[in-house]
């Protein structure tokens, strides 16, 4: 594990180098989706499901991410990400 | 350096670049995919001893491979595509790494190394698809979330390895045995999140096809399709082909992890398969075999040809292991149908390619389709079976062409 966490660091920086080309629409809540829907993969599989779903469906997903993968978001920070995906990345 | 990114391409203009190169016999549906997305999703990109993919997610890195590449009968390893779910990923040392056997219906767990896998079983070579569930996911319409694959989350390879009934034998497997669990070295930023653990069916762990694979195309795996050993399934779609193998378990009760009871399942009834009552509920089942399907590689959609001059129009057939049969063309829209030639055969697991001479002769679009035909009758829809997590995208693919 300790030896997993080290890798972690490496390559999270390394791979910083393409992800941080991803640019999400202006719009309010992007700092928030920016800071805590980066924490475990990129930005883009948020771009790729670009208009895909609809603010149901992003609240699903945000929900999926929350409650079976474990992202720490608050409620009032759920409401603010879900808001800004439903209008900039909704169908 | 676990990830080193020699260049990037910019979408537009990269893909544009790269595209006579490495596109241009790609298949329609990848073109199509490629034009509807936007600058950051589905540029050209390189991972570390890898050449330029298609990259669908930096991190954890999904990568498809260019359909040019699909033109030899088996996938070169640097352009082999790259599916991972979680984003940590050890670079495995061959000296430190160890496969754990064990599970509560083992006599006796062991522990081997990289030299002792090697040395100690016989290996075999068997050349195998390995396809992603969600291959061609983009093309679902209405579209499905997730990663949104066009067709190049798929390669054939050779395998070398050890088969996984050999060194299950060695453990000793009990009675009560139901279900073998994998587990590799890939796992999440946050240790909450659900590790990446695949179970196989007993039935399936003890088929001779099934290998514990540390070669493919005859050289050591790659960092990015698995090094130092993976499993290997034939027939199976790839989510059961864990990458970095760490731990092999026997187990007496059904795995009932994320990626098993929630992930990579499909509504019951609905595709041919099964093979797993173990994991089964009354709505749905997990994927298990790759279904019937084709792919045209060497025209695009669009593509103006000229009359009166041969055209061959090839590509590569495949199923979940029964065999193809037959592949058939139609250049009238489905109107009439005729046979393609089958090329050489490298067993049941590994795909067929395939060639049609045509002449188009007038001036005018001409619509081409292929479709497969199994050794068991099983043949290609003309229309996507709909599912939630658009799997098993089979349907035949349609090629306009203008004769000029
Ligand atoms: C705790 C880790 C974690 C966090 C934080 C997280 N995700 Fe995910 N997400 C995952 C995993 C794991 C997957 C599955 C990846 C795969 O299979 O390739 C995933 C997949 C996705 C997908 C693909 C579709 C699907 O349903 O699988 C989308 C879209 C997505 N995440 C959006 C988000 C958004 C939006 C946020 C911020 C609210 C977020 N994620 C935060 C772990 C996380």
């Amino acid at each position: 594990m300790r030896t997993l966490h080290l890798l972690l660091l490496v390559f999270t920086t390394a791979a910083a180098a393409g992800e941080s080309r991803i640019v999400l629409k202006d719009g309010q809540g992007k700092d928030s989706v920016m800071s805590q829907c980066a924490i475990c993969h990129s930005l883009d599989y948020i771009v790729v499901n670009d208009r895909i779903l609809n603010r149901a469906g992003w609240e699903k997903t945000v929900d999926k991410m929350i409650n079976l993968m474990g992202a720490p978001i608050n409620n009032a920070d759920r409401q603010i990400i879900v808001d800004y995906l439903a209008l900039r990345y909704g169908k | 350096m676990v990830n080193r990114r020699h260049f990037i391409k910019k979408a537009a203009g990269g893909l544009a670049a790269l595209g006579s190169a490495l596109l241009s016999k790609g298949s329609a549906l990848a073109a199509d995919l490629v034009a509807a997305e936007t600058e950051t999703t589905s540029i050209m990109d390189i991972l570390s001893r890898k050449k330029a993919l298609i990259k669908k997610s930096f991190r954890p890195p999904n990568y498809e491979t260019p359909a040019g590449y699909f033109d030899a009968p088996f996938t070169p390893i640097n352009a082999f595509f790259v599916r991972y779910h979680l984003s940590v990923i050890p670079e495995v040392k061959a000296e430190d790494w160890r496969l754990h056997i064990g599970g509560d219906a083992v006599r006796t767990p062991f522990t081997l190394t990289l030299e002792q896998l090697r040395r100690d079983f016989k290996s075999v070579e068997i050349a195998a698809l390995c396809l992603c569930s969600g291959n061609r996911r983009g093309l679902f319409q209405p579209q499905v979330p997730g990663v949104q694959w066009g067709s190049g989350a798929m390669g054939n390879a050779r395998w070398r390895g050890v088969r996984l009934k050999d060194v299950l034998a060695e453990a000793g497997i009990e009675k009560s045995a139901l279900e073998v669990s994998l587990n590799g070295a890939d796992s999440g930023v946050l240790e909450i999140t659900p590790d990446f653990i695949k179970s196989l069916p007993l039935a399936k762990a003890l088929d001779e096809n099934t290998l514990i694979a540390f070669e493919m195309n005859g050289e050591p795996l790659p960092h990015w399709n698995g090094f130092p050993a993976r499993l290997i399934l034939p027939g199976w779609t790839a989510t059961y082909w864990m990458k970095h193998l760490t731990d092999i378990n026997v187990m007496a009760k059904p795995f009932d992890g994320y990626w098993m009871k929630t992930a990579y399942r499909i509504p019951s009834g609905r595709f041919p398969g099964g093979g797993f009552s173990s994991q089964e509920t009354p709505a749905t089942v997990p994927i298990t075999e790759i279904v019937v399907n084709s792919l045209i590689t060497s025209l695009i959609d669009g593509q103006a040809v000229p009359v009166f001059k041969p055209l061959e129009i090839s590509g590569v057939a495949w199923d979940g292991g029964n065999g193809i049969a037959q592949v058939e063309i139609s250049t009238d829209d489905g109107v009439s149908w005729h046979p393609a030639m089958l090329k050489q055969d490298y067993g049941r697991f590994s795909w067929r390619q395939w060639r049609y001479d045509f002449e188009p002769k007038r001036t005018k679009e001409y619509r081409i389709m292929a479709r497969a035909i199994s050794c068991s009758g099983a043949c290609q829809p003309l229309e996507p079976i709909p599912n939630p997590s658009g799997y098993h995208h089979n349907a035949v693919q349609k090629i306009t062409i203008r004769g000029v």
